[in-house]
């Protein structure tokens, strides 16, 4: 089975500056979202109080657990369902003057009586044998009404620490692999690469800012998983670019001309590659549950926009920059030089 | 030329056979067991703790079908839960026949399957990260000035003590800040007191300055000692920790220290949050101060701080020096006990140091009233006022109007041990039990999906050699697994999604190669010479797009923390296990397939369309 049949190579740097124009306006769109809309970040960032209750049976509506958080004085908190509806997501941000990581109980406490309840630690013995506890609350007739299934508490100076740590990654990641290609290619196809790339990441968090997805570590972690990857996908058309310019045969094509044969050469690849991969992270997104969802979600839209970006961006991108097939010739001959 | 020499081969076979013994444990689940370990640090797990266990349950007529003795303890195991249950009350009974004051801690606990070769080995099954099995983990920070002001204040005391030995007349020892100031009478009054404290201690920095009448010596610590204070408090609070936490009978808790004033403590199975924190996050330090009599308490002067104290529901101002006789870290154990009246008490143990300054101030203030005060999140509470009967050294009694009850909690509050300094919970995770066990099947759902659609795709386009690269993806997971359940790093659930992730991106090797075999095929190369240069020429590409990927796992794994770190972890060791497999093992098959055929009139990967010219 072979899916391309492909000819003759494919013309793409004739339509470099329409693609260039789509990927700008759409690079301009998602920056102008991200300045409207912000993004919904974490706790983990923030710093607060993130606690998932299960309920035995699910409540009728939500309006008695904010009226119990608001009588905590703790009006400033969201609460929505999560997965399903026995299952209660409540955020309550960091306050200065009072200590924060005692506002999970409280508030466990607090709902658990407004539902005429008792908190109680059970320990019981698992399927296996292990020693289990857990803290539930239970009504007059011992029965379970509500369990605390997580409970996420970040204090101010690690969200801000997390931020800073994260942001250092990001600097890392690009310093890094701008360094990488110079040294191994040209500083050229460097910029252009990650230009292109970087690109990515900002349609990657303008989806997150326009859903009000919530951006937490997992997703940074996703996000720069998707910069190596759509580098990777530069890295292999650009080898081909730079084999091509030292194969004496085509000496006779131009910088255009090769960009589009590399391009042409590695498209099977390339999609296959990106099939592959999107599959992955799609069983991960489909299977994955709620735990795995925004983190599949970044790594798809990320595949997706890394195809077109490191493909069609960051060739004419290169070629625009000016490079040539001498930048590759003298470091071939160079090459050769050190070996004798 | 598609022939790997013998030792290729074999490194390559050594390499996969290892990895199959070492992810081996993983396919064989866990059974119950009973874990033993030491709940102080003046006993141990030895061979006669395993002797007398041995007896109890052969008595009982149990047979515990394994035993393993590692650094954290001992653990039995056990064919099934009932049996557990029984065991475990058995040797709860046997090793601690005071319940009042546990010597060990006795929990249940999951053991490992396999057999015992392959523990031996070192086989063990992959450390699951709290998110997968369930439990709190909490990160804390200690307060260093808390530190360096609690040792000022010691040190201030220590200044008092010495000047009483040289008898060396003084008119008050302060701490402003972070300086301790004498004063002193007369310059050979300030001399005398300054080579008198520093024959004692070495790590003071001095200053002279005269104020009016006085003379002052000026102390402040060394740069170098608020280093090791800093260090040391951090390491006795871990010790502290230990010791509550034993308290909780929690079986495999983790507590570690993390940078330079934090401290990550992680429960497994545990989700008790609130007794966990309550005995985790409390910053108590005790104190014992001789009470200042004849003192207004409303009205303290100088040298007098006031505490409430507890008693019969109502709340009295104490009077107390603020001069400090010991601290809390002095104390070596204490239980709950009657005193000759019959009355509840508790019996206290000292350190030596602590015990010769007990002895001292005892001896200077028979039938004066001390007080032991508790320290919470920096307010006081006198929880003892008692009169000094006699001299005594490290081993004495506090009695007073106290029930049973009482004086449990205040055993409970001296032997949980001191903080050298206050420590705040700045983070915490608690995942539920079920939610665990959801996260590793969601996990390994996904990744088994994403992994057959894959090899699916793979078979149908490249045929044979797809056949070949979904057998070096399959080797490359297998490598993985053994490598994470070699180092026994810790797999989260962004460690599964990183395995899962690594997988997807590990085919671009084989697609790459393949699709370049496919290429020097439709250029008209002979099948041979196509399937090596093919090989030859996808390794330059291979090797720097898994580079760029590299420096990404990398630089998360600099700056990332708690999840991002679990994904980083796996992602580095994905990345170099499928290079590995992508390049060397699916070359090995390949060659296997092709290398040793005199001539192949064609290669099995799918057909190859040719551009009519």
């Amino acid at each position: 089975m072979e899916l391309f049949r492909i000819k003759k190579d494919i013309a793409f740097m004739r339509h470099a500056k329409v693609f260039n124009a789509i990927s700008f306006a759409t690079f301009l769109i998602a920056v102008a979202i991200l300045f409207s809309k912000g993004l919904h970040l974490s706790v983990e960032f923030t710093g607060g109080t993130l606690m998932e209750l299960q309920y035995t049976q699910a409540p009728s509506s939500l309006e008695p657990i904010r009226d119990t958080l608001t009588s905590q004085g703790l009006a400033d908190s969201q609460v929505q369902t999560f997965g399903s509806t026995r299952d209660i997501l409540i955020r309550v941000p960091n306050r200065t003057n009072q200590s924060s990581a005692a506002v999970s109980t409280t508030v466990f406490g607090a709902i658990c009586e407004s539902s005429r309840g008792a908190v109680r630690s059970v320990s019981y013995q698992g399927p296996q044998g292990e020693q289990l506890s857990h803290e539930a609350c239970f009504d007059a007739g011992d029965k379970e009404i509500v369990n605390v299934k997580r409970v996420e508490f970040v204090g101010p100076q690690v969200g801000e620490e997390l931020a800073t740590d994260g942001a250092m990654a990001l600097l890392v990641v690009i310093l890094g692999i701008v360094a990488y290609l110079a040294v191994r290619f040209e500083w050229r196809f460097a910029v252009s690469t990650i230009v292109a790339n970087l690109h990515d990441v900002v349609i990657i968090l303008g989806f997150f800012s326009l859903f009000q997805w919530e951006f937490s570590l997992p997703v940074l972690a996703a996000v720069l998983a998707v910069l190596g990857y759509s580098v990777n996908e530069s890295v292999v058309v650009f080898d081909r670019v730079r084999e091509t310019l030292r194969n004496s045969r085509l000496r006779g094509m131009t910088i255009p001309q090769v960009l589009d044969h590399a391009i042409t050469r590695t498209i099977s690849r390339t999609i296959i590659t990106h099939g592959s991969t999107q599959a992955m992270v799609l069983c991960m997104l489909f299977f994955g549950g709620p735990s795995l969802h925004y983190f599949a979600i970044a790594l798809t839209i990320g595949i997706c926009f890394g195809i077109y970006s490191s493909v069609l961006v960051a060739g004419p991108m290169a070629m625009w920059l000016g490079i040539s097939r001498e930048h590759f010739i003298k470091a071939a001959v160079k090459k050769d030089e050190a070996v004798v | 030329m598609n022939r790997y020499p013998l030792w290729k081969n074999l490194m390559i076979a050594v390499v996969l056979i290892l990895g199959f013994l070492y992810t081996l444990p993983n396919f064989y689940g866990e059974v119950p067991a009973v874990q033993i370990s030491a709940a102080r640090s003046t006993v141990s797990v030895d061979d006669g703790v395993e002797r007398r266990i041995d007896e109890a349950l052969k008595a009982a007529g149990i047979n515990p079908t394994g035993k393993l003795r590692d650094a954290t303890g001992l653990r039995v195991r056990l064919s099934d839960v009932e049996t557990q249950t029984r065991a475990k009350d058995l040797i709860e009974h046997t090793l601690n026949p005071d319940p009042q004051s546990p010597s060990f801690v006795v929990a249940l606990n999951l053991l490992s399957a396999s057999p015992e070769w392959l523990t031996r080995i070192g086989a063990l099954p992959m450390y699951l990260g709290l998110d997968l099995r369930g439990g709190v983990h909490f990160m804390l920070e200690v307060d260093m000035d808390g530190a360096i002001t609690k040792q000022l204040d010691v040190t201030a005391s220590d200044f008092r003590s010495v000047m009483r030995d040289k008898r060396i007349r003084h008119g008050g020892v302060s701490r402003d800040g972070e300086q301790i100031t004498t004063r002193l009478r007369s310059a050979e009054d300030r001399n005398a007191a300054r080579d008198a404290i520093t024959a004692t201690r070495n790590d003071l920095q001095f200053q002279e300055r005269n104020e009016g009448q006085d003379f002052l010596l000026l102390a402040t610590l060394s740069q170098q000692a608020r280093k090791q204070i800093q260090e040391d408090a951090i390491k006795q609070n871990i010790v502290t920790l230990h010791n509550r936490v034993n308290e909780l009978g929690v079986a495999e808790p983790v507590i570690q220290q993390q940078g330079a004033n934090r401290i990550v403590v992680q429960l497994p199975g545990i989700q008790d949050v609130s007794r966990a924190k309550d005995l985790i996050g409390r910053t108590a330090t005790l104190e014992v101060r001789m009470v200042a009599e004849n003192v207004n308490p409303m009205d303290p002067p100088a040298g007098v701080d006031t505490y409430p104290e507890l008693r019969d529901g109502r709340e009295l101002p104490v009077a107390v020096r603020k001069q400090v006789v010991l601290t809390g870290d002095r104390f070596v154990s204490a239980q709950s006990t009657f005193d000759n009246n019959q009355r509840p008490a508790v019996s206290v143990r000292l350190d030596a140091a602590g015990g010769n300054v007990m002895r001292q101030v005892t001896r200077d203030n028979i039938g004066k009233p001390m007080a032991i005060i508790l320290f919470e999140k920096g307010k006081g509470e006198v929880i003892s006022v008692a009169n000094i009967q006699g001299e005594f050294g490290n081993q004495f009694q506090i009695t007073g109007s106290f029930s049973t009850q009482d004086t449990n909690r205040l055993a409970i509050l001296i032997r949980s041990g001191s903080l050298a300094a206050p420590m705040d919970i700045i983070e915490e995770r608690t995942i539920g039990p079920s939610l665990g066990k959801d996260n590793i099947e969601k996990g390994f759902h996904s990744t088994a999906w994403g992994f057959a659609v894959i090899a699916v795709f793979m078979c149908i386009y490249y045929v044979g050699f797809g056949l070949i690269s979904t057998l070096a993806l399959a080797a490359n997971l297998l490598l993985l697994i053994a490598l994470l359940s070699l180092f026994q790093l810790t797999l989260t659930l962004p460690g599964i999604a990183a395995i899962a992730l690594t997988l997807g991106m590990a085919i671009d090797a084989n697609v790459l190669i393949n699709e370049r075999i496919r290429e020097e095929l439709r250029a008209g190369v002979s099948p041979q010479l196509a399937i090596s240069e093919g090989y030859s020429r996808a390794f330059d590409t291979i090797f720097d797009s898994n580079l760029t990927t590299l420096i990404v796992g990398i630089a998360l794994l600099a700056f990332g923390s708690g999840p991002v770190r679990g994904f980083a972890v796996v992602h580095c060791l994905g990345i170099l296990t499928s290079i590995f497999s992508a390049v060397l093992i699916s070359r090995m098959l390949s060659n296997f397939v092709y290398g040793y055929r005199r001539k192949i009139d064609s290669v099995s990967i799918g057909h190859i369309w040719k551009p009519a010219d």
